[in-house]
């Protein structure tokens, strides 16, 4: 089988069923169900399954060992503890670590795991106790029939036993050992009924250990040791069986039925349960990011035809004509949103991880934090899904770490000792806003002044011009990081302006508000999608070129003689500002005559401002982002090209880049 | 597995590409310059809504410049990392392996053509080198 092929869709379902048995957990925690056992018991059960297909034996062995525990949970044989719960958690923080290793290329062995896997085994360990008793006081029950053969067998001189086998935890073929054990029997004597029944046993259905009622004229030690010959048997229990049956025949009848029923019944119940999930998944189908890609890019063609034909009909001037193409017009246009809306997936996908994260850094530093999400079916770009993640969690626990107070100085407040942690998602325009606030003790500015100073982020003149919102929003400067104790959230020397950086490259912003006492609310703006952004198309000479509207904060018209000199740099005066002015045709090596008078673009960078000097502005218009391929990456101050109306190619100047 | 070229001209030298990379055979459209580039690349052309890289065989095999032609075409590869065009002369024909012999590139060979040519082909009335369109694309990222 070629493995690769399946990657892809191993990775997702992984990562599906992580998040799931996450979701579950957290309900498990909340209250004990055996449906909510059941789910998470059956999302370890294909992970299983699938890793061990796969052949990453590190994932596989410990969702083994995770499905071995829940199993007794879901038996009833144990029950669930916080211990248990902890453990499954850090287990599902290992197996995403070991799913990002496959993702890049390892095998998934980056994670040591046997710390886990000893947590899961005490737990299991606690089944002997209750599985041996449950064995002794369940023992086997027979059916008449069976019972009369047993009965005639010893006047014969045979001895019935009931042999228990546990196989060893790192057995492969279950069935095939299993089988192996039965061959030996069978030179021994004769096996009467085995639970659970031969052919589950033959199909792998029993977990590791499996009962046989055995009938022979060996002794118990004999037959023990004959069994134990078999490799991955670990353990082999003998002893003599007694039926119940004998003396109260007709009490065999009444246990004669529930044993094996329950357990009937319960498969025949989880069967049509996975039917409905499946079911539910057949919805949904999985395709490839590529093939939407190529549908966009065919229907963009397409869009740009259409408006070749528009124009084409207008000159015809033919009625006829003028309506078949207005129709297409409107059917394309419900077309594209539909297409457009093809990339974007709910912002759910990143929202699930927070719970648990939120969860176990409130725990870590012994706070107590509610977190509420809203909007969780908000949808974006898939693109920007996938980028997301890392600047919310840092933002998330930021917001823990520094904004939300410990349980006892909220209490001195006068707040509720849980803290509120709020992540809202909503639509508004064509951008995504996604919030986070905390009712915590809000940035103490004064603090950040003090601390801007210290660092050099910001001079006093500059301070005392500060509003507080700017002076809070300092905390995404380069280099400045509140915290007082430096713990193990905020010691990892990744600074907030990372943060923003990130956000920033989506083409989003992030802003604060905070109250001192009330808490902070952080604010990221996103584009609705990456690929298309407004942009002003300028020409240079006999070339065009786009420039995101996002970065341009206005255009201006210069004359040659306002070019000012400074430091051999040209500047110009722009509102008391000298602001540096960059050639495009020099950038670009474009050969055209600049006029005596020329338009310039001003776009920002952060606080630092560039002219950009071109010969005409051909107008605002939306473009869809294109990227110029592998081969032509890192070309100097271009991100991207876009396609025009009249088919050719403009590309988009990345203003970044002139700075 | 049978194998077959796709045969092309650069002045009056024939080359070859394996058909299986070759996408499509493109008349000349505008290409739009990419600033700062490779010398060789000459732009990047809308090929059905892909952004697609375009490079001037010419130059990238050390031939001159010429204007376009009526017969000039634009031969889109699919490579490794994506479409690339290339700026041929002329696209000739598609040559089958039975009706040619392939043969080693001669020694005495200079070492910028050997880093792009597999093996020479030679047929009753053919003769073309065989061209490995990845290498071309590739090391440009070293000049």
């Amino acid at each position: 089988m070629d493995v690769n092929e399946y990657l892809g869709l191993f990775l997702d379902e992984s990562q599906e069923h992580i998040q799931s048995i996450n979701n579950q957990l957290l309900k498990l925690e909340q209250t004990a169900s055996a449906d909510v056992v059941q789910e998470i018991f059956r999302s370890a059960h294909t992970l299983k399954g699938m890793s061990s297909t796969m052949g990453y034996e590190s994932v596989a062995n410990l969702t083994h060992e995770m499905e071995s525990a829940l199993d007794l949970v879901r038996g009833g044989k144990k029950e669930s503890n916080q211990l248990l719960l902890d453990t499954m958690f850090s287990a599902m923080e290992q197996m995403e670590d070991m799913i990002a290793d496959i993702e890049n290329g390892g095998r998934g062995s980056n994670v040591d795991v046997s710390e886990t896997v000893a947590a899961f085994q005490s737990f299991i360990g606690g089944k002997e106790v209750v599985a041996v008793k449950s064995s002794d006081s369940s023992s086997f029950e027979v059916d008449l029939y069976t019972n009369s053969v047993i009965e005639q067998a010893k006047q014969s001189g045979f001895e019935a036993f009931q042999i228990h086998v546990k196989l060893s935890d790192a057995v492969v073929l279950k069935a095939a050992r299993a089988y192996m054990v039965f061959d030996r029997l069978q030179e021994l004597g004769e096996v009467v009924s085995t639970q659970p029944e031969t052919e589950e046993i033959e199909q792998e259905k029993f977990d590791l250990s499996f009962d046989v009622l055995f009938l022979s004229q060996e002794t118990a030690d004999d037959i023990e040791q004959a069994v134990a010959q078999v490799s991955e048997v670990e353990r082999v229990e003998v002893k003599a069986f007694t039926s119940t049956a004998v003396s109260a025949p007709e009490l065999a009848v009444t246990t004669e039925a529930p044993t094996p029923e329950p357990a009937k019944a319960k498969t025949e119940a989880e069967e049509p349960k996975e039917q409905a999930a499946a079911q539910a998944q057949a919805k949904t189908i999985r395709v490839n990011l590529e093939r939407i890609d190529r549908l966009m890019n065919l229907f963009e063609e397409f869009i740009i035809d259409r408006g070749r034909l528009e124009r084409l009909a207008d000159e015809v001037g033919q009625a006829e004509l003028n309506e078949t193409v207005e129709k297409i017009k409107r059917g394309t246009n419900e077309l594209q949103s539909l297409v457009l809306t093809l990339r974007m997936m709910p912002i759910e996908q990143v929202f699930n991880r927070f719970p648990r994260m939120v969860r176990s850094v409130a725990k870590d530093i012994h706070k107590k934090v509610q977190l509420d999400i809203s909007g969780a079916e908000t949808e974006l770009d898939r693109t920007v899904i996938d980028e997301i993640g890392d600047p919310l969690v840092h933002l998330i626990r930021n917001a823990i770490d520094h904004g939300i107070e410990r349980p006892e100085v909220r209490l001195q407040a006068g707040k509720p000792e849980q803290g509120m942690l709020a992540l809202r998602a909503y639509h508004g325009g064509n951008r995504v806003f996604i919030e986070i606030e905390d009712d915590g003790a809000g940035i103490n500015v004064d603090k950040v002044r003090a601390k801007a100073l210290e660092r050099g982020v910001i001079t006093s003149e500059e301070a005392g011009m500060m509003s507080e919102n700017e002076l809070a929003m300092l905390i995404f400067a380069p280099g400045f990081s509140t915290a007082d104790v430096v713990t193990d959230l905020s010691g990892r020397g990744v600074g907030l302006d990372v943060v923003k950086n990130k956000i920033e490259s989506l083409g989003g912003v992030v802003s604060l508000e905070t109250v001192a006492g009330q808490g902070t609310k952080f604010q990221v703006s996103l584009p609705l999608t990456l690929s298309i952004i407004s942009a002003m198309l300028v020409q240079v000479g006999d070339e065009s070129y786009a420039i995101p509207l996002s970065s341009i904060l206005e255009t201006t018209l210069l004359d040659e003689a306002d070019i000012l000199t400074a430091h051999r740099e040209r500047v110009f005066d722009f509102r008391g500002q000298l602001v540096p002015l960059v050639y495009l045709k020099e950038m670009f090596g474009i050969d055209s005559e600049t006029k005596s008078q020329f338009p310039v673009v001003v776009v920002r960078k952060g606080n630092k401002l560039v002219g950009v000097v071109v010969n005409d502005l051909i107008g605002q218009q939306e473009i869809v982002m294109k990227p110029l391929g592998t081969y032509l990456e890192g070309i100097p101050a271009i991100s991207g090209a876009t396609i025009l109306g009249d088919g050719r190619v403009a590309l988009i100047v990345d203003s970044n880049d002139l700075f | 597995m049978e194998q077959k070229w796709v045969v092309f001209s650069l002045e009056s030298n024939s080359y070859g590409i394996d058909v299986q990379s070759v996408r499509s055979i493109e008349r000349l459209q505008p290409i739009t310059r990419v600033p700062n580039s490779p010398a060789h690349v000459k732009g990047v052309i809308n090929l059905r809504g892909v952004v697609t890289p375009v490079i001037d065989l010419r130059l990238r095999l050390g031939y001159e410049e010429i204007p376009p032609t009526d017969e000039t075409r634009i031969l889109i590869a699919s490579l490794n990392q994506g479409d690339a065009g290339f700026i041929v002369d002329r696209a000739n024909e598609v040559v089958e392996s039975d009706e040619v012999r392939i043969e080693p590139i001669p020694e005495s060979s200079s070492d910028m053509l050997t880093d792009h040519l597999t093996a020479i082909a030679k047929g009753e009335d053919k003769l073309f080198s065989l061209l490995d369109a990845n290498a071309l694309f590739e090391d440009h990222h070293a000049e």
